[in-house]
């Protein structure tokens, strides 16, 4: 079933809305406990809206499988999405700065405080971003520090590369996931790829280990047929081991000089300490301004897309190998 | 005057970056005033040029005080404002929600470092601000409450209000916010509008940041108009008034203006036919703090802030 949730007047002939597709088991009942799915908060992150086409898709065609309800979030940010912009059109401030929202504040925020209000309570959120149009990263999933006791093990769970346990930040404190978290609402943020494109293989990837966690958490009947590479994995199928990165174990590699930067790297590869990961030349000189070396051995998780860099530019980011 | 450069960025394709600081007189570091920090901050640069201008003629007529000295920054972020963009043109990033700023960070982080390092051990700083809104303000001096906030250093102004906000998690990036923790007595001066220019407003605003300096004595000649006794308060008790209908937005009331109940402020028009959806009207007698500035409405939007006069009398 489609709904819309939160609605609103634009200036001229439109509805503003924000819709979700419920996916509500069949004879089961228990449908009150619920699995969700959400992205689009930024506007030029698209990988999630092949990850909520392929879940509800492969529910759809085995609905008997699911157990209690899936809700399925695509677009938070309908507006960014539309017109190409990581931002709420005419809106200051980034939406996933702006939770818990406020019910008497502007339309964002109304929004936001709409959009937790549906969440709250449920059993599960997987919050998809793409990172930026800058950078590319490896399929990870970001844990505030506070949730790691609650979160970590069912991010391992998902099957992605790499899991970062950041401290916690005051700003960070308006994310949709740390209000969710705070109140006792699981919810794992998942960064993959770059923005404003869709990586196939990653999306199908994170598809799977969404299944999988789904599973454990018995939302999902595992079947006998999940063997095959067609269909969806049962949980004891056999899964990355993620790095599971914590504390000042990350190296960053902001870019000395501008210019445009160069590189054949690309992410989840392991570097070596000193060597080259790419060189910020001048096109105008055609000379070498800058060759960028990794500062310690590592795992890079993070790459630049973008390839026009300002002094300052985020280039890449290095998880540092422990030493033996 | 003593013009130095602070920061400089080398562009691909651009003529450097470079931001600009002003310094009058010599001594002690008393005010420090940061002009633009978003690209269509016209109106603030605008304001920070002419206070430039009277400082300048200050100095040589010797109506600075010995021993202390002034700073002006008119403007980090002309990169913006010369291509028409709000943010860091390049990404997109707000200059000032980096603040206190990171030397070895992202571009807006440095710049903000750079900046913050400059002004960091003034007694006083004013930025002139712009609200996240789209919106106009009758002049007054807004702070962000931190335990260090100084109402009745505001008051210095006598711009008509002077108002208290508490922070959310979002705002303790500010520059407002990390000068107060950095024991810099911080004001944010909002003029009438952002993105155009009202030289009369303009004025009021440059007369305050002046008067301010007069009474806290890093200026000993300057004859200003008179003062307003501020009215403060806490921005929670604004009456907010939403639009329950979108569309046409057509203002009756600007900022500034004294309103009974009942009076009419603004109406919202269906922009095909003309007809009226909904007519605005004051539920208090009050003065318009804030007021929308856009042709457009949204549905449920912020269209007026008021101050409850009714209450007060």
């Amino acid at each position: 079933m489609i709904e819309t949730f939160f609605s609103t007047q634009l200036p001229v002939d439109e509805q503003f809305a924000l819709r979700r597709h419920v996916l509500r088991g069949k004879g089961r009942k228990d449908r009150t406990r619920r699995f969700c799915i959400v992205t689009g908060t930024h506007g030029d992150e698209l990988e999630g809206q092949m990850v909520c086409y392929e879940v509800g898709r492969r529910v759809m065609v085995e609905p008997e499988r699911l157990c209690g309800t899936l809700e399925i979030y695509p677009a938070l940010n309908p507006l960014g999405i539309d017109t190409i912009q990581r931002g709420i059109p005419n809106f200051d401030l980034d939406m996933n700065r702006i939770f818990p929202g406020d019910p008497q504040g502007s339309m964002a925020e109304q929004a936001a405080y709409s959009v937790v209000q549906e969440l709250q309570g449920a059993d599960m959120v997987i919050d998809i971003h793409s990172s930026n149009l800058y950078l590319r990263e490896t399929p990870q999933v970001r844990i505030n520090v506070l949730h790691e006791a609650m979160l970590v093990p069912h991010a391992i769970t998902l099957g992605v590369d790499f899991i970062w346990v950041h401290d916690a930040a005051t700003v960070l404190e308006a994310t949709l996931a740390h209000t969710l978290n705070q109140g006792g609402t699981p919810c794992l943020v998942v960064e993959m790829g770059v923005g404003q494109r869709i990586n196939h293989k990653m999306c199908n990837r994170l598809v799977d280990g969404i299944f999988r966690l789904m599973a454990q958490m018995n939302f999902w009947q595992t079947g006998e047929t999940d063997a095959k590479a067609d269909k969806t994995p049962c949980p004891g199928a056999e899964i990355t081991t993620p790095i599971v990165c914590r504390g000042d174990s990350v190296a960053f590699l902001n870019a000395a000089v501008s210019g445009v930067f160069l590189t054949e790297k690309k992410t989840g590869e392991n570097v070596a300490e000193g060597e080259e990961i790419g060189q910020i030349v001048s096109p105008l000189t055609s000379q070498v301004l800058c060759r960028v070396t990794a500062p310690c051995s590592g795992y890079l998780f993070t790459v630049r897309a973008y390839p026009i860099v300002y002094e300052g530019s985020l280039m890449a980011r290095v998880y540092k190998t422990p030493h033996e | 005057m003593k013009q130095e450069t602070i920061f400089e960025l080398q562009s691909p394709y651009r003529d450097t970056f470079c931001i600009r600081a002003y310094t009058f007189g010599r001594g002690e570091p008393s005010v420090a005033i940061v002009g633009t920090m978003r690209g269509d901050e016209v109106q603030q640069q605008y304001i920070c040029s002419q206070i430039v201008a009277e400082l300048k003629k200050l100095e040589q007529r010797g109506g600075l005080t010995p021993g202390q000295s002034i700073m002006v920054i008119p403007s980090c972020n002309h990169f913006s404002l010369n291509v028409g963009r709000r943010f860091w043109a390049m990404d997109g990033t707000d200059i000032n929600r980096m603040f206190p700023g990171y030397d070895k960070g992202e571009t807006t982080q440095r710049i903000a470092a750079a900046v913050f390092k400059r002004i960091e051990g003034y007694k006083y700083g004013m930025q002139l601000a712009s609200y996240y809104l789209p919106g106009n303000f009758v002049p007054h001096v807004r702070m962000l409450a931190t335990g260090y906030e100084d109402v009745e250093g505001a008051r210095l102004f006598g711009l008509p209000f002077v108002t208290i906000c508490t922070p959310r998690p979002f705002d303790t990036t500010l520059l407002n916010y990390n000068w107060q923790i950095w024991n810099t007595r911080a004001y944010s001066v909002y003029g009438s509008e952002t993105d155009s220019i009202n030289p009369p407003q303009a004025r009021q605003t440059v007369e305050a940041c002046l008067r301010f300096m007069q009474r806290v004595g890093a200026v000993r000649q300057y004859e200003t108009l008179p003062a307003c006794d501020s009215i403060c308060f806490d921005e929670g008790e604004l009456v907010n008034i939403k639009a329950t209908e979108a569309g046409i937005f057509v203002c009756l009331r600007p900022a500034g203006s004294h309103v009974e109940a009942g009076e009419e402020l603004a109406r919202i028009i269906n922009p095909y036919d003309g007809e009226m959806r909904e007519r605005i009207m004051a539920p208090v007698r009050s003065i318009v703090f804030f007021v929308h500035n856009r042709p457009l409405t949204l549905q449920g939007a912020t269209l007026f802030k008021l101050y409850n006069t009714a209450k007060t009398s």
